[in-house]
């Protein structure tokens, strides 16, 4: 477990030694802020039942650096250490394979959720001055947040099985993108096939991030998305694990 | 400390490391040689347990490297050839998070890394961020990283490669001040290197063991061979060398003008040792002589005859 935690420390140190990181940071809390900012807009000028929560999460200004930030988090995990050759060095201490991909999984993870802890501060600060509640019920934030986390949870897997598959950050970076856009636009299948009958509407909401976000920003806590994407997630870590596993002992 | 049995390595058809068998004991300098690509490298990646064999098997204090490699590996401190290390760590923080990865406890975690810092000379570097090092200071990074833990086996791939010789003295220095507490495998393929610092040499080519010894033996087994070397002031060098010739255990003569002087190259035949009589010869005749002397057979002799042999 020591070895472990030492693991979970390097990746998350790691990253923060890099510009890379605070790059990102910067340009996330930036498209953030006005993604609450056009919220708050919104709301201003509608009189309808959004909530604060509802508005910030369901949003283009959402979805866009939502959906790119994973390959950003996560090219470098393991592209890097094979680029670099301190896959040799890190692979000759004594650990284990499995705590090597769960470090970097679970590093990339913690890196992620830093990114979203300076929007708790906003829905604060909101209720703070204008004195109106951000969201309908506590529901509502746990349930955005829980989904939040879901989602992490299974593009950082998406993003960790891309950069195992390579030496290349960039290579990685491409490759987790278009692992994460298929399965967002995935979601959104119905919209583009119009003649599509209610059976392919109904399949595809099954796969369908931003719907499964709709409902869950309102407090709908539905398992069957969560059953989702744990489960998604530990086939993509199983995955990620078999592929470091081939390169290490194939080269 | 080191069993090795059989140990092969292919990729695809190339046969990197062929059915090699060796020994290490405990306290043992083996020194490791070989042309480029003769398997060295991939030998001792497999000891240190980062490349699976593809058939055979090796044991490191008496943990099988592939079956138990990460009981293995606890006992082994290893220096990749080109020292890989995170660039954008701090030295002092980069050792503890070796030492901490490889188990070493809290409590002794503060003297440990002190004395690898003091010993590999990174007193004055140790809050410097590891990509600013010199090669030099990064070697001796990569060697108190291998060493840290306080393994019973040090595994140097190369240690002194792309270093200039003032740096390449304090590594050898380095690496003989180990020797009290550690057994080492290095691999090199300096030659003078070897001759200086091991206790055993394993001479490697095309994935097949050629030679396995202390430098004095094989040395000693192609002595025989040498040749004298006669630095004298003589009239006539071609009637000196005739007469040269006929010296008992002499085989053949060359010579060579050094201005006044002639440089006489005798090849002692098989086992002869003819300087007492060449000498002998000299003073008879009043020849003025400033150098007799017998040039040891180096290592790189015995090299270049071991990895000859099998081009041939």
């Amino acid at each position: 477990m020591r070895r472990f935690l030492t693991l979970v420390g390097r990746e998350v140190g790691g990253s923060f030694h890099q510009p890379m990181a605070w790059i990102v940071l910067f340009f996330f809390l930036l498209i953030t802020g006005f993604n609450f900012h056009a919220g708050v807009s919104l709301l201003n000028g509608s009189a309808g039942t959004t909530t604060m929560v509802e508005a910030f999460f369901n949003t283009i200004y959402f979805w866009f650096p939502f959906l790119l930030v994973f390959p950003l988090i996560t090219m470098r995990v393991f592209a890097e250490e094979a680029k670099m050759g301190t896959i040799e060095m890190l692979m000759t201490a004594p650990v284990r394979d499995i705590q090597v991909v769960l470090a970097k999984y679970v590093g990339a993870y913690i890196f992620y959720i830093i990114l979203w802890l300076p929007s708790l501060l906003y829905f604060v600060v909101f209720q703070i001055v204008s004195d109106v509640s951000a969201a309908g019920a506590v529901g509502s934030y746990l349930g955005a947040y829980a989904m939040l986390l879901l989602l992490g949870l299974f593009y950082c897997g998406i993003g960790c099985l891309a950069s195992a598959l390579t030496d290349n950050q960039i290579v990685a970076a491409v490759i987790a993108f278009a692992g994460i856009l298929f399965m967002f636009f995935l979601g959104l299948l119905s919209l583009v096939l119009p003649g599509a009958g209610p059976f392919v509407r109904d399949l595809t909401y099954y796969f369908s991030p931003v719907q499964h976000m709709m409902d869950f920003s309102r407090g709908l806590i539905d398992s069957r998305p969560v059953v989702l994407y744990l489960s998604a997630s530990g086939l993509l870590l199983f995955a990620t694990f078999q592929v470091f596993q081939y390169r290490r002992w194939k080269s | 400390m080191i069993k090795v049995e059989q140990l092969t390595k292919s990729y695809g058809a190339t046969l990197a490391v062929d059915a090699i068998d060796f020994d290490v004991k405990k306290g043992e300098i083996v020194g490791f040689l070989g042309p480029n690509g003769a398997g060295k490298s991939t030998t001792m990646k497999m000891l240190a347990g980062y490349l699976p064999p593809t058939s055979g098997r090796a044991e490191v204090a008496g943990y099988d490297v592939f079956r138990q490699s990460l009981r293995a590996r606890e006992h082994i401190g290893y220096l990749p050839e080109n020292v890989p290390l995170y660039p954008d760590m701090r030295v002092r923080e980069f050792l503890r998070y070796r030492a901490a990865l490889k188990g070493v406890p809290g409590r002794r975690m503060n003297e440990r890394l002190s004395d690898v810092i003091e010993l590999c000379g990174l007193m004055d570097v140790h809050r410097t961020v590891i990509g600013r090092l010199s090669k030099g200071y990064r070697q001796r990074v990569g060697l108190a990283d291998a060493m840290v833990h306080e393994p019973d086996l040090l595994i140097l791939d190369e240690p002194t490669i792309g270093l200039d010789p003032n740096q390449i003295r304090q590594v050898r220095d380095l690496i003989r001040n180990l020797k009290r507490h550690h057994t080492i495998l290095l691999s090199t393929h300096i030659l003078p290197e070897v001759e200086m610092l091991c206790s055993r040499v394993i001479i490697i080519n095309r994935g097949k063991i050629e030679a396995l010894d202390t430098p004095q033996n094989l040395r000693a087994k192609l002595g025989s061979s040498g040749h004298i070397l006669l630095d004298a002031k003589v009239s006539d060098p071609r009637a000196a060398a005739g007469e040269l010739r006929k010296v008992a255990g002499v085989e053949a003569v060359s010579i060579r003008a050094d201005g006044d002087w002639t440089i006489f190259t005798i090849h002692a035949a098989a086992g002869a040792d003819p300087r007492e009589a060449l000498f002998a010869h000299a003073a008879g005749k009043s020849w003025p002589v400033r150098e007799l002397s017998r040039s040891a057979v180096s290592l790189e002799q015995v090299f270049a005859e071991v990895t000859h042999a099998e081009e041939a």
